[in-house]
């Protein structure tokens, strides 16, 4: 976030020319509007529901909020990129159940498991991107046609594997221990209990914005996101971006995977089917367009914040839960409009 | 005297119905006494957490039990659910956020519960599990379990069929990735003399439901007998009998409105209910009497709500209670 500079320097004319550049470039951020947007929902929650502002319930929404923005940050350059990943949803169940029967079967370190459930995992996200540029469909086919492979094969092997439709504990195994310190450990910070997963949360974001703003490929995704063909002409490896890209946000679904499998010991099989929807709708919120080429990583930490406050939100303001759908869905409407209205602001001021 | 004019107005317009709908549910919950705080504790706030998807028949019996409970105790009732095990346990531990004053939990997914029924019990807080989760309820540090044994309900149901001369069974699983309902097929396979498969549907899918257990009926001419996990999916389960051609008979766990008058005109063989109504009643009131007078239950092992076995002549006593969604 840039701030406006609050004293003018003393300079002549330049000075004002200097502070317009500057407000310009926060109203032409693509977060904004999903910034007013999660003031507008905390302060709302704040007041129709009193546990909401306890530390200790602060700590539970950014842990929901983390275990959705781990996701919609690489999912949120992938729809930079003009593309979708449909799959990313299931194939975070891949990944914990990779990682956990591989570890059961072959009765190995824990952390074999882990490297092999990465590898795996990547292989999924490489496929999607290498099918995507060879037979030239649409994403939405591809990866409809993975997340449906995925979700049969995550039964149908643990089935075939476990005997049921969930893993067998791993929990007294080698190296357990020390890979739930990674990715399902947490910490009590005056009497807020936070998950490893927040760290996880800011630093793929982080490294997700410095790859937009600060990296050549950063560039390559926008151009390829704004019109694949117009990229391609000026010299932008359109391919290897979108591969990239995909491994991208199989790399994240490994670390959501891991996560699942080592706070919980067990994973179920039928689960993560539908997420991937939630990751788009914070990536959506947070100010990325359906059709590419613009859009923020930042964004999308924003979005996935929301969503995590309208979630737990209304536990604490002890509403009836049959409503939530309705709410995210009139809220994704509402960040929609926001968003677009701020752009064509930024984009008149200019 | 409102019913009686309501009556009145009624029949004097052309073209109503004089039998069911909303006049003749209305008058019934006009009859139903308002459940009134009937104890002058203070009133406490418990929260239930389970493991249902949106509009679940099953778990809307269970709740209206629990709000019943709520109302005679003065409590103040919560109710939150999600089908994904890391949902729930965020739901469980902004319930503990809001320090409740006692916790219901279904242990469907016992697993992935562990740790946050954990904090529960160190904070301080009261938690029984009903429904799912007899195994593992006394070992997360629950006062009690309320339900059935699954797979005792599963024996029951073999018990039956063997009773009924059966040979070929089929068990359609609805929701794959719970351990309970596997349970139940296992027990039932174990009990049961013939031969018995699993066959798994998208529950969340009844069209697909239906077809799935068609192909089945249709691939397999000798299966004589489908049991379904879920009171709607019986229904279903009849409709692909009566597709596909088939002979067998349909069997069901729990009850709604449908399988007892299924039950009555012999569409459906038997059902096996575990009384929801009675799970989210005695949860409530058993956290009540514990809040109130440090009472529990059991004596350390679960409280049974089932298996009870109802066939034909049971569900006409069951009828209107099953229509009024308490059974």
């Amino acid at each position: 976030m840039t701030a406006t500079p609050g004293q003018p320097a003393p300079a002549g004319a330049d000075e004002r020319l200097l502070r317009t550049s500057q407000l310009r470039k926060l109203l032409g951020r693509p977060e904004l509007g999903s910034l007013v947007g999660a003031v507008a929902v905390f302060i709302f929650f704040s007041i129709v529901a009193d546990s909401f502002l306890r530390a200790t319930s602060l700590g539970t929404v950014l842990y929901a909020a983390s275990t959705i923005g781990i996701m919609a940050a690489p999912v949120a350059l992938l729809m930079i990129g003009g593309e979708f990943d449909l799959s990313a949803g299931v194939m975070v169940t891949s990944s914990a159940l990779i990682s956990s029967m591989f570890s059961y079967q072959m009765t190995a370190n824990v952390w074999v498991g882990v490297f092999v459930s990465l590898l795996v995992t990547l292989a999924f996200g490489a496929f999607n991107g290498f099918m995507l540029t060879r037979t030239k469909l649409p994403s939405f086919i591809i990866t409809l046609g993975t997340f449906l492979m995925l979700t049969g094969l995550n039964l149908g092997f643990t089935k075939l594997i476990s005997g049921t439709v969930s893993t067998k504990a791993i929990g007294d195994m080698e190296g357990f221990a020390s890979a739930r310190k990674v990715f399902a450990s947490e910490w009590t910070v005056g009497g807020v209990e936070l998950k490893v997963t927040i760290l996880w949360w800011a630093l793929l974001v982080a490294v997700a914005t410095w790859i937009l703003l600060r990296t050549r490929f950063g560039n390559w995704i926008y151009a390829v996101g704004g019109g694949a063909d117009a990229a391609r002409a000026v010299g932008v490896p359109v391919i290897r971006t979108k591969i990239g890209l995909y491994l991208g946000v199989a790399f994240a679904a490994w670390v959501s995977g891991q996560h699942l499998l080592f706070s919980y010991d067990v994973v179920q099989s039928g689960e993560g089917v539908g997420n991937e929807l939630t990751y788009i709708i914070a990536a959506v919120i947070g100010g990325c367009l359906i059709t590419g080429g613009y859009g923020s990583a930042i964004g999308s930490a924003v979005g996935a914040f929301i969503f995590g406050m309208t979630g737990k939100g209304i536990v604490y303001a002890e509403w009836n839960p049959d409503w939530f759908k309705f709410f995210l869905g009139a809220m994704l409407l509402l960040a929609t409009l926001l968003n677009a209205w701020v752009r064509k602001r930024a984009e008149a001021t200019k | 005297m409102g019913a009686v004019l309501a009556a009145v107005l009624g029949a004097s317009l052309m073209g109503c119905s004089s039998t069911g709908g909303k006049r003749a549910e209305d008058r019934a919950a006009q009859a139903a006494a308002e459940s009134r705080s009937a104890v002058n504790t203070p009133r406490w706030t418990f929260a239930m957490v389970t493991h249902s998807g949106d509009g679940d028949t099953f778990w809307d019996i269970v709740q209206k039990g629990a709000k019943m409970a709520a109302g005679k105790d003065n409590i103040n009732f919560l109710y939150s659910h999600n089908d994904e095990a890391q949902q729930q346990a965020q739901l469980i531990q902004a319930a503990i956020d809001k320090k409740v004053d006692g916790l219901i939990v279904t242990l469907a997914k016992p697993d992935a519960m562990k740790d946050v029924v954990a904090k529960a019990v160190k904070a301080g807080i009261p938690v029984i599990t009903v429904n799912s989760g007899s195994a593992e309820s006394k070992q997360f540090g629950a006062l009690t379990h309320i339900g059935q044994d699954e797979s005792i309900a599963g024996e029951a149901v073999g018990d039956e069929l063997n009773k009924r001369g059966r040979k070929k069974a089929l068990c359609i699983l609805h929701e794959q990735g719970n351990v309970g309902h596997e349970q139940r097929c296992a027990g039932a396979k174990k009990a049961f003399d013939g031969e018995m498969q699993s066959l798994y549907v998208e529950g969340t899918n009844m069209p697909d439901v239906q077809a799935s257990i068609e192909a089945k009926l249709q691939a397999d001419k000798d299966i004589d007998a489908v049991v379904t996990l879920g009171a709607p999916f019986a229904d279903a389960a009849v409709k692909a009998k009566r597709t596909a051609g088939s002979k067998a008979e349909i069997d069901t766990f729990d009850l709604n409105a449908k399988v007892a008058t299924a039950l009555q005109d012999k569409t459906l063989g038997f059902a096996v209910d575990q009384q929801p109504y009675l799970q989210g009643y005695e949860a409530v009131d058993l956290l009540w009497l514990y809040r109130y007078n440090r009472n529990v239950l059991g004596g350390g092992r679960p409280v049974l709500t089932g298996p009870q076995v109802i066939t034909a002549q049971d569900a006409a006593q069951l009828a209107e209670y099953t229509k009024r969604g308490t059974r």
